[in-house]
């Protein structure tokens, strides 16, 4: 019992990232268990994804690949993992938190009568026992827990890991999912207009608040997402945005929307209220733009710039647009 | 259609938090508590969908302190038709533990659907809702932001990361809900007469031991001090600059 599960998550046919990242943080378990990294994929037509993940460092990739896989089933995909965690005795399942992984591994934690932690930033193995470090009140307290049961399950935040890379010849094995009666069907994936970068997964993240006065002036907001090139960048919004109908709730960031932690963050026109400054406090670099010169996100941005956003933004647009020309 | 609402009491979201003497749970003290915001949505789903039937009941159900009472009366007030609580003194955070011991609870009454916020803010799991099914052995969907019933199937949508996913379910299920499902119905002085004469039932937890125990729990590090680069459009040649300088361009 010693080996370590990873469940990778393919979206049309190719790997998602945050799953290399859980890689990551299977192969540093791994190192002190001194076990094996098994990545365990479900679907239909798996073959690019077990081949990138072939190369991702883990020893072992299991496809369970086949027609009745080809739409995500909670349900049934839970049972055929939770076998093959069993088979492969695994000390450890983790899994990437985003909206399948939240759905999917306490299910196959439920099937194995174990403990799971959910959004961890931190994975562990010390003493004989698994730690896991987790955000808590929306990023207002960090918690940190020890597995009582095992296997441990854990879901681990997307942009807090790096992606895997580097390994290769993994062993190969290719399972044919089992039919059976599904509790709940995907009937059908409906792409979000003009293929937008996850907010969670973006590597820039620019937010606006009320200080954008009106809805249609988030185009200046907009505008500077798109400057970085396309999949970069994604469009925030404040709670204030959203509850007043300017922005979808999709867009939310802060204790009861999103909690991103990007390489880099701009807070134009967000005061930084202390539900907002929860969801986004643990990006690398944050920007805040902002009129008033005591607005609280001053306190948490590292380069501010005190003035009207409908002045600077454009001028930030521009320099930034040149800058990613250049490269 | 008996539909069980889950809900959880939860310090108001705009608390600054602070830890207590134990360093493992936080300092309760001035700290002002409201229903989980998500769960407003499954309680207001609930009776829509008991309205759009005609029939069926809504029983709200917690697993927490005594004065979780006073939320439950919330409920009553809003519509529900029976509050449970089942009273502990642990601060309950531990997923696999608390599904099991609501899994245990739904088995003995009756119910065909339970309505769950996606996640309370504040141990901010979002692992119940399909916990739980799974231990039932129910349909479940999670953070659905949109749900209708017709002929006894239920369609969802939910948001998965630059698409919407659309699952269609039968009951029994497990649902949680998200925002953007519904707007709250809020009680009004005659739901709050009409909730003191609603059963409320209130007796211990069997809550099974933990899977996980808290070691710590810590404010996160304070960010480092940052800097004002300039005022206005004229200082953005200097956030660029100190933005290379950092390597975050």
């Amino acid at each position: 019992m010693s080996n370590i599960v990873v469940v990778a998550e393919v979206r049309g046919s190719s790997l998602k990232r945050p799953s290399l990242e859980a890689v990551t943080g299977a192969l540093q378990l791994a190192n002190a268990t001194k076990g094996k990294v098994i990545a365990v994929v479900c679907g239909s037509g798996l073959d690019n994804a077990c081949a990138e993940l072939g190369k991702s460092g883990a020893h072992k990739v299991v496809a369970i690949d086949g027609a009745p896989f080809a739409n995500y089933s909670g349900d049934a995909w839970a049972k055929a993992i939770a076998e093959q965690c069993k088979s492969n005795n695994a000390a450890a399942v983790l899994m990437a938190h985003t909206a399948m992984g939240k759905d999917l591994l306490p299910r196959v934690s439920a099937l194995l009568d174990t403990c799971i932690v959910t959004d961890a930033i931190a994975v562990a193995h010390e003493g004989g026992a698994f730690t896991a470090k987790r955000p808590v009140f929306g990023g207002k307290a960090t918690m940190t827990l020890r597995a009582v049961k095992s296997p441990f399950c854990a879901t681990l935040r997307p942009n807090n890991f790096p992606a895997a890379s580097g390994g290769g010849g993994a062993e190969m094995q290719k399972v044919a999912p089992p039919a059976g009666d599904l509790l709940a069907v995907v009937k059908e994936i409906v792409a979000a207009a003009g293929g937008k970068t996850p907010l969670q997964e973006a590597k820039v993240v620019v937010s606006g608040g009320r200080g954008m006065k009106e809805p249609q002036f988030f185009k200046l907001i907009e505008d500077l997402a798109a400057a970085f090139g396309p999949g970069v960048a994604a469009v925030g919004a404040s709670r204030a945005v959203v509850d007043a109908g300017w922005r979808p709730h999709s867009e939310q960031v802060g204790q009861t929307g999103k909690v991103v932690s990007p390489p880099l963050y701009f807070a134009i026109g967000i005061s930084g209220a202390i539900q907002h400054l929860a969801g986004m406090r643990t990006a690398r670099t944050i920007v805040a733009i902002n009129k008033d010169p005591d607005a609280p996100i001053f306190k948490v941005a590292d380069f501010g710039i005190v003035g009207d956003a409908f002045e600077v933004v454009p001028a930030l647009t521009k320099a930034i647009a040149e800058l990613v020309a250049h490269k | 259609m008996d539909i069980v609402v889950c809900i959880k009491r939860v310090p108001a979201t705009d608390t600054a938090i602070k830890i207590a003497a134990d360093g493992k749970s936080i300092d309760l003290t001035g700290v002002q508590f409201e229903l989980n915001a998500y769960d407003e949505f499954a309680l207001e789903q609930a009776l829509r969908i008991k309205e759009q039937l005609g029939a069926g009941s809504v029983t709200a159900v917690t697993i927490g302190s005594k004065e979780a009472q006073k939320e439950l009366r919330d409920t009553l007030a809003r519509g529900a038709d029976k509050a449970v609580l089942l009273t502990t003194d642990q601060w309950v955070s531990d997923g696999a533990s608390t599904a099991q011991a609501l899994a245990d609870w739904i088995k003995t009454v009756p119910c065909s659907l339970v309505l769950c916020g996606r996640q309370a803010v504040d141990s901010d799991n979002n692992q119940l809702p399909s916990n739980l099914a799974t231990r039932l052995g129910f349909a479940c969907v999670t953070e659905v932001s949109k749900l209708t019933l017709a002929d006894g199937v239920f369609t969802a949508e939910r948001d998965i990361e630059g698409a919407r996913e659309i699952v269609t379910c039968k009951t029994p299920a497990v649902i949680s809900c998200h925002k953007g499902l519904n707007e709250p119905r809020y009680a009004n002085l005659k739901g709050i007469m009409a909730a003191k004469k609603k059963p409320f039932e209130e007796k211990a937890a069997t809550l099974p031991p933990r899977a996980t125990e808290i070691v710590s729990l810590t404010l996160p590090p304070a960010r480092a001090a940052g800097r004002i680069v300039g005022n206005g459009a004229e200082a953005v040649p200097a956030l660029i600059a100190a933005l290379r300088d950092s390597k975050a361009l």
